[in-house]
């Protein structure tokens, strides 16, 4: 059932939205009081309550993950944001962001508090100019407000927030990858363990959230973790909460919608992205982030889980938006940002260009995924060039097996999984590009 | 000429500098900052520069700039235009105006115009999906492209 809500973007509209004044009025800040008010052990439990799943794609709870970092610390503890957002059709970092950064920084401090940490660094790509501009602004407002420094809200607890800089390249996103970045390293992946909890940014417990996961945290302590958590109609799977959806590509109304988790693609494409470009029809789906398997709108669902009964027999379009309902169908919800292509959208073209993405965003560390993507990359060229075989085709789909789960960092998954499933599901209009000159292809991506 | 900063420069390094428990993590902040300083690009020079002032072995600050795609390793023109050009801006007709822009300028993608006015480049997703097509010019986006704004964006540049 579409539920719309406006926790973090009740400020999307407004000129002066992205401002103090406007962001106190809505309540900003009780939150953060409140949890301040509260010992380090509530605000962690408070948070596992609300069973917010990781924003950044990885969907991992929230609070379990603040739990992880240690009681007692010897070296300082650093809480660091992943605002590196670059993953193909994601695009609501950047909206938190620039139209409502106080809820990053409120957030912050409440993150900070609950892991042990006085420092929060928030890592923004370089391109994001106006995100930076918008959150040196609010950080320079809470400071002046006594927000931050050494007692905020009155609190005995000294807290600063930084922001940092990017140059460009997508691996950044990588937690690991952007602690490297940070500490002014080259922005490869680490192996793990250890993990950042352990030994994170400049050797010291670090806990790495996504922008969105972190801006939501002021909500959950102005309305509770439970409150928030039922929110979602994925309660049931521990997937709380409301959090924004994004879609892009073929629809009519492209944008960013926030609503409670448990939304389905058929709301997210006909009732908030008002439909398809051309009242088409749906050729695949990619529904978070390039780095998920695309999918085909045909796709019945069918799983043995009791939880699974209401959606059995439906089509993947009618599947909830959930971290685990789309997990356990052997998809990936990813940013929960769907990229929508109808018929008019040549497949072959789409992964052509999506591989073409990965290879040059491979950091080139591990050989499988610096080489791989490069190979896939080659072949697709021979295909779109029409002079691609059939034996090619296959050994597309046994580079990406080569590629996944054997790499440093989950990059090499990601760029496996389109290929792997472009290939799978639109095998024909591979073979008619390889066997009949792509006679019966649109040969094009724009409708 | 060795790379220096001026002293309004200098002092937002030693910012920089601040926000950080040890020297190298300002690598990338600082190579920003020189790289702004010195016309768009970051020379031998500006290397020798951040790596004497933040201790840092040279190689170190060479394996930083070539990592990253936003350091320039050669001169380019007075403005860049950066085209999205990954899945969702090209199911939006990405190719159209970068097409367009390569028209206009009389360059192609990685080069600069002849009045050195533009650097022509292609971005991977700049996180503009959902007002695709998008381009960026210097700090600024520009989105939901036509062919038309693309031009009037274009005038003010080549002006």
């Amino acid at each position: 059932m579409l539920k719309t809500t406006t926790y973090l973007t009740h400020s999307y509209g407004l000129a002066d939205g992205y401002k103090l004044a406007a962001y106190e009025q809505q309540g900003g800040y009780s939150g953060v009081k409140k949890a301040l008010g509260m010992p380090r052990e509530a605000v962690i439990e408070e948070m596992k309550k609300a069973h917010i799943r990781g924003r950044g794609g990885a969907g991992f709870d929230a609070g379990t993950k603040w739990s992880f970092m240690p009681k007692q610390s010897q070296k300082p503890c650093y809480l660091v944001i992943n605002a590196d957002e670059g993953e193909p059709g994601t695009f609501k970092d950047r909206s938190i962001m620039e139209k409502n950064p106080h809820a990053l920084v409120e957030g912050c401090i409440i993150g900070a508090y609950g892991i042990g940490a006085h420092a929060a660094y928030i890592y923004v790509r370089d391109e994001l100019h106006l995100s930076k501009a918008r959150l040196e602004g609010a950080i320079a407002e809470a400071r002046a407000k006594g927000y931050l420094g050494s007692r905020p809200f009155g609190f005995d607890y000294a807290m600063e927030v930084y922001v940092h800089t990017g140059a460009g390249a997508y691996i950044c996103g990588e937690e690991t990858g952007l602690l490297n970045s940070l500490e002014g390293r080259r922005g490869e992946p680490r192996l793990k363990p250890p993990f950042p909890a352990q030994y994170g940014a400049f050797g010291c417990p670090t806990t790495v959230n996504n922008v969105e996961t972190i801006a939501i945290a002021p909500t959950v302590f102005q309305m509770g973790g439970d409150e928030f958590s039922k929110l979602s109609q994925l309660h049931h799977f521990n997937d709380g909460g409301a959090r924004i959806f994004g879609v892009s590509g073929h629809v009519k109304k492209p944008g960013l919608y926030e609503a409670c988790v448990g939304l389905t693609l058929r709301e997210l494409i006909y009732d908030l992205g008002g439909g398809v470009l051309g009242d088409r029809p749906i050729l695949a789906l990619i529904p978070g982030g390039s780095s998920c398997p695309v999918h085909r709108p045909d796709e019945i669902i069918n799983h043995p889980d009791p939880r699974f009964a209401p959606f059995n027999g439906k089509t993947i379009l009618d599947l909830p938006l959930g971290v685990d309902t789309f997990r356990m169908v052997g998809s990936m919800l990813g940013t929960c940002c769907a990229i929508v292509l109808s018929d008019a959208a040549d497949p072959v073209l789409a992964l052509h260009n999506l591989m073409r993405f990965y290879r040059h965003e491979s950091c080139g560390q591990c050989t499988p995924c610096r080489e791989g993507c490069g190979w896939i990359e080659r072949i697709l060229d021979k295909i779109v060039a029409g002079q691609g075989t059939i034996e090619e085709l296959d050994r597309v789909s046994e580079i990406a097996s080569d590629i996944t789960g054997n790499t440093i960092c989950a990059f090499g998954d990601g760029a496996a999984q389109p290929a792997l499933s472009f290939v799978r599901k639109y095998r024909s209009h591979f073979e008619d590009y390889i066997l009949n000159g792509a006679k019966s292809q649109t040969r094009r991506l724009t409708p | 000429m060795a790379f220096a900063l001026n002293a309004e420069q200098n002092q937002k390094l030693e910012q920089i500098l601040s926000r950080y428990p040890n020297k190298m993590a300002a690598c990338i902040p600082v190579l920003h900052l020189c790289q702004e300083a010195n016309a768009s690009w970051v020379s031998d020079d500006v290397i020798e520069f951040v790596a004497k002032r933040l201790d840092l072995p040279t190689a170190h600050v060479k394996g930083v700039v070539t990592f990253y795609t936003l350091f320039n390793q050669k001169p380019v023109g007075k403005h860049q235009v950066w085209v999205c050009r990954t899945l969702s801006c090209a199911l939006r007709g990405s190719d159209k105006i970068l097409e367009h822009c390569e028209k206009r300028l009389g360059c192609h993608v990685g080069e600069t115009s002849k009045d050195g006015k533009v650097t022509l480049r292609t971005a991977e997703c700049l996180a503009s999906c959902g007002s695709a097509p998008m381009m960026q010019v210097d700090k600024t986006y520009y989105e939901n492209l036509t062919v038309e704004q693309v031009d009037r964006i274009l005038d003010t540049l080549v002006r």
